[in-house]
């Protein structure tokens, strides 16, 4: 099993998410995050005193697959996320060792 | 009893309700500006001035503002209480109404002027001495100053104009939100923490509240329904939109973008500018007014930084400059055309005599405002001290002064 984690422009969620459970992806996790990378912030003005604001919101998406749909997983966030400017974000992909459905006790790929 | 005029009456009945309804818009104009966690710390130093000033101007307030004049200083305690008050007449001929909606209508004003104050002392000052601070400065420093001015005292004799409270209200209140400023010292993470606005609709809400209150303020200063109240009326919208307009033209003329807090700022600008002047001024004087206050208070907030002190929603660089800017104005553009009641100002063959009353006016009114604040602010401080301690100014004043938080995110 795999874990993929992928920090995408909050905006290309939905089409995130369509490219996935095309793949037959049943289920993932998402979340609002700020952070900041490569691509700077940006400025705010209130009353004439600028903010810089270094966090930039994104969305984190969070999802654990079988070992062999997995590159096909990380290219269809690839394509679907891609706008091909700065802060389209990253992926992540990782090993799980163990996976447990709390409702059944199905442990490993079965759980999934 | 005495025969009253019903028209201004029923006008001032609904004049002394829209000044009112300008304390909660005060409080989500300021609420917005501040950290989630001090928005309701924020909403309550305005909503507990509606409590707390009312009950103080009826029992001292009114007789120490509009009691029989004491050396031009004060007023006689006749009316402690408000004794007397029912069933006698304040005005005569078609400006006649009860003394009652006169004492219901001045009340309005020392609340929201107190309100005004809080601006300074966001986000930080203890909530029980921000409370015996408030009653102090309305027995203290505002039922005089409204003696001075309006109340038959020596500014009044002197013949400086002060239509609506340019001076009584805005220069003293920004006078008083310095000396807190002072006293209080500096935000934590001032000048290295973002400190900044949670809400902006809110802060919008609550100005087109303040602009709409304004009517009240202003026209309402008219003590009368008429010719005079409409006169007022107009010249407070067109300086408001004049100051809407000023403050998003002078951030886009200096290369910024045009910001919704900008002109929500602009237009509170332009009303405060305006508020001296609104009865003795022509609608293109009450423009000019407006546009002047707009791109000064622009200007004020710009710099206001270099000079150390936290005024944290800036009363100062709106009320203090706004409200001085208007004052002086008003002895520039002043006409008796206008109002026969008033003077001619320096444009209108009046001579530097007007404007000269009406800095007398500013100055005095600074220097007694900004001291007497700054007197008892210390003494607080010395005995139960003003401001909350670091960890729970980090922590929010919603959950520490009143144990609630504003949202459930």
């Amino acid at each position: 099993m795999k874990k993929i984690e992928a920090i995408i422009k909050p905006h290309v969620l939905d089409e995130v998410k369509a490219a996935l459970q095309q793949l037959g992806v049943t289920g993932m996790t998402a979340y609002e995050v700020k952070g900041f990378g490569r691509q700077k912030g940006h400025t705010e003005v209130y009353r004439g005193s600028e903010y810089t604001v270094d966090f930039v919101p994104k969305t984190k998406i969070e999802l654990v697959v079988d070992d062999d749909i997995a590159p096909k997983v990380e290219q269809a966030i690839i394509d679907a996320a891609r706008t091909g400017k700065i802060g389209d974000g990253k992926v992540f992909t990782s090993t799980i060792e163990s996976a447990v459905r709390i409702r059944t006790g199905e442990r490993g790929p079965e759980a999934l | 009893m005495q025969a009253i005029d019903t028209g201004s009456t029923a006008w001032m009945l609904v004049s002394a309700a829209l000044v009112l309804f300008m304390t909660p818009g005060l409080a989500l104009f300021y609420a917005g500006m501040v950290r989630s966690k001090n928005a309701l710390s924020t909403t309550m130093h305005s909503l507990f001035a509606m409590g707390l000033v009312s009950i103080i101007w009826a029992l001292v307030g009114y007789t120490l503002a509009f009691g029989h004049d004491f050396g031009g200083i004060v007023g006689g305690l006749q009316a402690i209480g408000l004794g007397g008050v029912l069933g006698s007449v304040t005005g005569s001929g078609t400006a006649a109404i009860p003394t009652s909606v006169y004492v219901m209508y001045q009340g309005m004003f020392a609340i929201i002027t107190v309100g005004l104050i809080t601006g300074a002392i966001a986000e930080r000052m203890k909530f029980k001495a921000y409370v015996v601070f408030a009653t102090a400065w309305v027995i203290l420093v505002y039922s005089p100053l409204a003696h001075w001015v309006w109340g038959g005292g020596w500014l009044m004799k002197l013949g400086a104009l002060d239509f609506a409270g340019g001076t009584v209200v805005h220069i003293a209140s920004a006078s008083a939100a310095l000396a807190t400023a002072i006293c209080l010292g500096r935000r934590k993470g001032y000048g290295t923490e973002e400190l900044r606005p949670h809400n902006i609709p809110m802060s919008v809400l609550g100005a087109g509240i303040l602009w709409f209150g304004w009517f009240g303020f202003n026209a309402g200063s008219a003590l009368a329904s008429g010719h005079l109240a409409g006169s007022a009326f107009m010249a407070t919208h067109l300086s408001a939109a004049a100051g809407l307009l000023a403050w998003n033209l002078t951030e886009v003329l200096t290369g910024r973008k045009p910001t919704v807090l900008g002109a929500a700022s602009g237009a509170v600008a332009g009303l405060v500018g305006i508020t001296p002047a609104a009865g003795f001024v022509t609608p293109l004087a009450a423009i000019f007014i407006g546009l002047t206050c707009g791109v000064l208070c622009y200007f004020a907030l710009r710099i206001k930084n270099r000079f150390g002190f936290d005024d944290a929603l800036d009363v100062v660089g709106v009320h203090g400059i706004g409200g001085t800017t208007g004052a002086l104005l008003t002895g520039i553009f002043a006409s008796v055309a206008v109002n026969a009641a008033g003077a001619n100002g320096l444009l209108f063959g009046g001579g530097p005599a007007l404007l000269g009353k009406q800095a007398i006016g500013v100055v005095a009114t600074i220097a007694f405002s900004f001291t007497m604040s700054f007197v008892i602010l210390k003494l607080l401080d010395a005995t139960m001290g003003l401001r909350v301690d670091p960890e729970t100014e980090a922590m929010g004043l919603d959950v520490s002064e009143h144990s609630e938080t504003a949202y459930e995110l």
